[in-house]
């Protein structure tokens, strides 16, 4: 189960200033941890997140162990046309999820 | 100086003899005493990682599961009316076992006798998602936990653990969080215990949590020996202290440092 949860505004006027705010499920393991027994937990991050804007790219962040569980991002944008905002997050282990969401400016 | 010292003495026994339970109209939510990006986060829908586990949830509720391919919306149908306020009521008397039974129980008993699955255990990720999706359903539904009067016993033997001081540092739950709710124990707020946001997400878990899982770790911090997960006396210390939060809204998921 991995679920993402998307708040970008659905309208907007040409010009505006928006915020887009992304939280994706994940348990971001570092890899420095240690079972009881001793033996190593295996790293398994999250390790870029990207937003394009009807294709293109707006926005790229690089992921590394120390950043938090469950990984909250948030970001500005200027609203120039209508159109769809896809997200996507890759990881270890083949981690792939894309989101996506559309906005109406006017 | 003889006769301060006894002055001191005579007000920590008075201290110790009158440890007053909280006046209704001071209770406060852990909410209040969180930074205000704290609270932001849990306000947020779409912030507070606790929603992730809600989303969870709601996938689960329709997910047909068990010998009896069953979903739990087969038979309480769309939870937003039929889960509205439920677990505001947990935990709640179970007639069948004749004990109060939390909410986690009372999933896992429609599970293994409607569902015919197997029950999941505390603290797993499905588990926590179908708890955070009911309990999300009673968000701002005042709390009524206790209503039944068969419940009443249980509610005083969990009034007593609250009191019973245990543990190396001989502390009883009461000591924090009806004697000393207002200060702070090393930098973070001792709060009221008034368990109105859970299953809730806490910074320092990266994770969910059940009530449970935060009193087994308030029970290690006093160095006593936590009870199992599912323990009678857990299930009467969660019913005291909903009881004790009579009135106050729901606000699960919560989010907490």
């Amino acid at each position: 189960m991995a679920s993402a949860l998307i708040n970008v505004p659905a309208k907007a006027k040409r010009g505006d200033i928006i915020e887009i705010k992304t939280l994706m499920s994940h348990i971001m393991e570092t890899g420095y941890r240690h079972t009881a027994s001793g033996e190593v937990v295996p790293r398994n991050i999250i390790t870029s997140f990207t937003c394009r804007f009807n294709g293109t790219e707006i926005f790229r962040a690089d992921l590394f162990p120390a950043i938090a569980a469950n990984p909250f991002f948030t970001f500005f944008t200027t609203a120039t046309e209508s159109g769809k905002f896809e997200f996507e997050w890759t990881g270890d282990r083949g981690f792939s999820e894309t989101a996506s969401a559309s906005i109406t400016v006017e | 100086m003889r006769f301060y010292g006894a002055i001191v003495v005579a007000l920590l026994i008075a201290n110790a003899a009158f440890a007053a339970e909280i006046p209704q109209a001071e209770r406060r939510s852990g909410h209040s005493f969180m930074k205000p990006d704290t609270r932001a986060m849990q306000d947020e829908e779409t912030a507070n990682p606790g929603m992730l586990w809600v989303l969870d949830g709601e996938t689960l509720w329709k997910r047909k599961l068990g010998a009896a391919n069953k979903a739990c919306a087969d038979c309480h149908g769309d939870a937003r009316t039929s889960m509205k306020g439920v677990a505001a009521r947990y935990p709640a008397y179970d007639k069948a076992t004749g004990r109060p039974i939390d909410l986690e129980q009372r999933v896992n008993s429609c599970r293994s006798n409607h569902q015919q699955a197997t029950p999941l255990p505390y603290e797993s990720r499905e588990l926590l998602a179908l708890t955070a999706f009911v309990a999300r359903q009673s968000q701002g539904t005042a709390i009524e936990t206790g209503d039944d009067p068969e419940l009443a016993p249980f509610i005083a033997k969990g009034r007593e653990l609250y009191m019973q001081r245990q543990g190396q540092l001989n502390l009883a739950c009461a000591n924090c969080h009806d004697d000393n709710w207002d200060k702070k124990l090393a930098g973070s707020a001792i709060t009221q215990g008034h368990p109105t946001g859970y299953p809730l997400y806490r910074l320092e878990w990266q994770s969910l949590g059940s009530l449970q899982r935060r009193l087994r770790a308030c029970i290690t911090g006093i160095r006593a020996q936590a009870y199992d997960y599912g323990a009678p006396e857990l299930v009467e210390l969660e019913l005291y202290l909903m009881s004790r939060a009579r009135g106050m809204p729901m606000e699960a998921p919560g989010v907490r440092p």
